[in-house]
C-alpha cells in the first residue's frame, strides 16, 4: 500500500502547505495511493502505516533555506534532520515519530519525506507567494514518486507471477 | 539551548527552550548568596487572540474556533464552549448525548495521559533525553503506551468525527452520534486497554520520586456524584466552593512582562495547582472503585502533593477514563436525536470542564441572533504558570549542593510535571503597548 501523508495546520499560514499538497493530489485523483492529512503529531504517524507499505510525508520545514526551497529525504535509510522541523508546537512531532518507528523497528518499507521551506508562520489561512509557487512543484515529484513505486511493484508481481 | 553560570556568588540556570511540553517556553533561575533569587517561566510564544476572533461570530462557531487552539486537548475547549452556550441559552443536555460526550472527554484524557506519561515524563525519571532514547532500552512501555493511546484516538475519532481537531460536537449535542455497534466493536481494546493502563499505574508507582509536597491550593471541579469531566463546582481544599458564575471573581488574570499568557491567582491570596492532582486530590472518593484500587495499590494517599508524582495520578486517571468509557457503552442506547435544538437568546454564560491538564473556563456574551459579543477563556496552563514557578523558587532551594547539570535536568522535570501546553496559554486578548 501506498500512503501520502500531508502535514501541518490549515491556520497557521505557510504551516499548512502539506495539507493543501495533500488536497492538490486528492482533487487530481491520486488513486495509486491513499491520500490523508495529519496535525503531525508523531505517535499518530505510526498508526498511518505498516511494515511493508511505501510512505511519502509532505511537511513544512524552517532549515534556512530560501521559502519554497524544496527538500527531498530518504528517511527509511537514515534520520532526517529532526530540527528543521522545529516550528511546530507539538513535543513529539514529525522527526520524533520517525525516528521512534525506527528504534521500534516499525518504519515501512520507503519513506519518503518532503519539506518545503516555509517563511510565515503566523495565524491565518493562505501561503506567502514563494511557498505557494513551490506547490506544484512537489505535487508532480509525489506523482512520479508513486508512479514509479507502483511500476516496480508492478514488475515485482509479474517476476513473481 | 541551556546555559548555566556562576559568578560572584550569584549563579544562574537558563533553559532557553523547554524540550517536550507544548509549545516555546523558557525557565529563568537566579540564585544569590545561596538562595533563589528569582524564578520566572518564560512563554514567549506568540499570543493568538482567540477570544478576539471569536467577536462578532455566531455562538454555534465558538465550539470548532476554540478546538483549534490545541491540537492536544481540543475536546476541552469544544466542551467548555458548548456548556457556556447552553448555559447562556437556558438548555441543559442530558441523558444519552452527555454521556456521549463524557465518552468523548475519555478519549481526550486517554490520549493525552498516555502521550504525555509514557513519552514526555517517563524520560525524566529514567534519565532519558527522550522517548526516542528511552524505547531502546524500554521498548515494551513504549509499544505498549502507543496501543493505549491508539484507543484513546479511536474513541475521539468515533465521536468527534476525526481524530485531531474533532468536529461532530455541536451546541446541544452531536451532528451525528454513534450506533450501539459501533460503540459495541470497541469493548475488547478497552478492556484490554485498561488492563495496560494498571499497569502503567504499577509502573510509574515504582520511579523515584524526589521528596518535594508543598502545601498547594488544589483547584478542581467537583459534582456530586461523578468524578469531573464536564460538569461541577469549582472547589478548592482551603475553602473555594463557588459556581461558575463566580469564576472570574475568585480567580484573576493578570498580565506579567516575562509572558505572553496571563498569570492566574486566587483573589486575595495567591498562586493554585490545577489538574491532574488537584482534580485527584479532591475527588478520591469519585473514582470508581477499581481506579481507587489501583491508586491504593500503588502506594498514594487519598490526597498526593508531591508534583513529580502526577505521573502515576496521570495513569490512575487514564486508568479511569478506560473504566469510565467500559461503563458509558455498557449502558449505551442510541438517542432519538442526535442534538437538542438551542434557539440563542442575549446573555451571558458560562462553561467549565476538565481539561487534561486541569480546569478550563470560558465565558461568553451573546445576542438574541447567537452573535458573539465578548468571550474570555482561561486555560490549564495559565493558571498553573505562577505554581511552577513557586515550585521552582522552593524545590531549587533545597537542592542548591546539585552541580548544574542535574539541578537543570531536575528544573525541567519540575515544571514538566504540570505536563504545560504553552501554546494554549497563549491565545489571550489583551496586549498592552507602552508608549514612551
Amino acid at each position: 500500500m501506498i500512503h501520502v501523508i500531508g502535514v501541518g495546520e490549515r491556520w497557521r499560514r505557510d504551516d499548512s502547505v502539506g495539507l493543501i499538497v495533500a488536497d492538490h493530489l486528492r482533487s487530481l485523483g491520486l488513486t495509486d495511493a491513499d491520500v490523508r492529512t495529519v496535525s503531525g503529531e508523531g505517535t499518530a504517524l505510526l498508526e498511518c502505516w505498516s511494515a511493508d507499505d511505501d510512505v511519502i510525508i509532505i511537511d513544512a520545514v524552517a532549515s534556512g533555506a530560501e521559502p519554497g526551497v524544496v527538500h527531498r529525504w530518504a528517511a527509511h535509510e537514515r534520520p532526517i534532520p529532526a530540527w528543521c522541523f522545529r516550528h511546530t508546537t507539538h513535543a513529539f512531532g514529525v522527526a520524533e515519530g520517525i525516528e521512534l518507528a525506527r528504534t521500534l523497528r516499525r518504519l515501512p518499507r520507503r519513506l519518503i519525506v518532503y519539506g518545503i521551506e516555509g517563511a510565515d508562520w503566523g495565524m491565518g489561512e493562505g501561503l506567502s507567494t514563494t511557498v505557494n509557487q513551490a506547490v506544484p512543484t512537489v505535487v508532480d515529484r509525489v506523482r512520479r514518486d508513486v508512479r514509479r513505486w507502483r511500476e516496480t511493484a508492478s514488475v515485482e508481481v509479474e517476476r513473481h507471477a | 539551548m541551556p546555559k548555566t553560570g556562576s559568578r560572584d556568588g550569584t549563579r544562574t540556570i537558563d533553559v532557553g527552550a523547554l524540550a517536550r511540553v507544548e509549545g516555546e517556553g523558557a525557565i529563568y533561575v537566579t540564585v544569590k548568596d545561596g538562595r533563589v533569587d528569582d524564578a520566572k517561566l518564560r512563554i514567549y510564544e506568540p499570543p493568538r487572540f482567540f477570544e478576539a476572533f471569536l467577536q462578532g461570530r455566531r455562538f454555534s462557531e465558538a465550539p470548532d474556533i476554540t478546538a483549534r487552539i490545541c491540537g492536544i486537548c481540543p475536546v476541552a475547549y469544544q466542551m467548555s464552549a458548548i456548556h457556556a452556550m447552553e448555559d447562556v441559552c437556558g438548555v441543559t443536555v442530558d441523558g444519552q448525548l452527555r454521556e456521549l460526550r463524557r465518552l468523548l472527554y475519555c478519549g481526550e484524557w486517554i490520549e493525552s495521559h498516555v502521550l504525555h506519561v509514557a513519552m514526555l515524563h517517563a524520560p525524566d525519571f529514567l534519565g532519558y533525553p527522550d522517548a526516542i532514547r528511552m524505547a531502546q532500552d524500554h521498548p515494551d512501555i513504549v509499544q505498549t503506551a502507543l496501543r493505549m493511546k491508539k484507543i484513546g484516538n479511536r474513541i475521539v475519532t468515533l465521536l468527534g468525527g476525526r481524530e485531531i481537531h474533532p468536529i461532530n460536537a455541536r451546541v446541544g449535542g452531536f451532528y451525528k452520534t454513534p450506533t450501539r455497534q459501533e460503540l459495541d466493536t470497541m469493548i475488547d481494546d478497552l478492556k484490554w486497554g485498561r488492563d495496560a493502563a494498571a499497569d502503567l499505574v504499577r509502573w510509574t508507582s515504582r520511579l523515584d520520586f524526589p521528596d518535594f509536597a508543598p502545601d498547594y491550593e488544589f483547584v478542581a471541579l467537583r459534582h456530586p456524584d461523578e468524578y469531573p469531566m464536564n460538569e461541577g463546582r469549582v472547589v478548592s481544599n482551603k475553602g473555594i466552593d463557588v459556581g461558575l458564575e463566580d469564576f472570574e471573581e475568585t480567580f484573576i488574570e493578570e498580565h506579567v512582562e516575562h509572558s505572553t499568557s496571563l498569570q492566574a491567582h486566587i483573589k486575595d491570596r495567591g498562586a493554585y495547582h490545577t489538574g491532574p492532582l488537584a482534580r485527584y486530590s479532591l475527588n478520591f472518593d469519585r473514582l470508581s472503585p477499581i481506579a481507587q484500587e489501583a491508586a491504593q495499590d500503588a502506594g498514594l494517599e487519598r490526597e498526593c502533593r508531591n508534583p513529580f508524582q502526577s505521573i502515576v495520578v496521570r495513569s490512575v486517571e487514564t486508568l479511569y477514563a478506560y473504566d469510565e468509557a467500559l461503563r458509558i457503552i455498557g449502558q449505551y442506547e442510541p438517542p432519538d436525536r442526535p442534538f437538542l435544538d438551542v434557539p440563542p437568546r442575549t446573555g451571558t454564560g458560562h462553561g467549565c470542564t476538565e481539561a487534561p491538564r486541569g480546569v478550563l473556563y470560558h465565558r461568553y456574551t451573546i445576542d438574541d441572533e447567537g452573535i458573539i459579543q465578548a468571550a474570555n477563556i482561561v486555560p490549564p496552563t495559565a493558571q498553573n504558570q505562577r505554581m511552577m514557578e513557586e515550585d521552582l523558587r522552593a524545590f531549587v532551594d533545597d537542592r542548591l549542593h546539585l552541580d548544574h547539570d542535574e539541578l537543570q535536568w531536575q528544573c525541567e522535570q519540575a515544571v514538566r510535571n504540570y505536563d504545560p501546553c504553552i501554546s494554549c496559554s497563549c491565545h489571550f486578548l489583551k496586549l498592552h503597548v507602552d508608549e514612551v
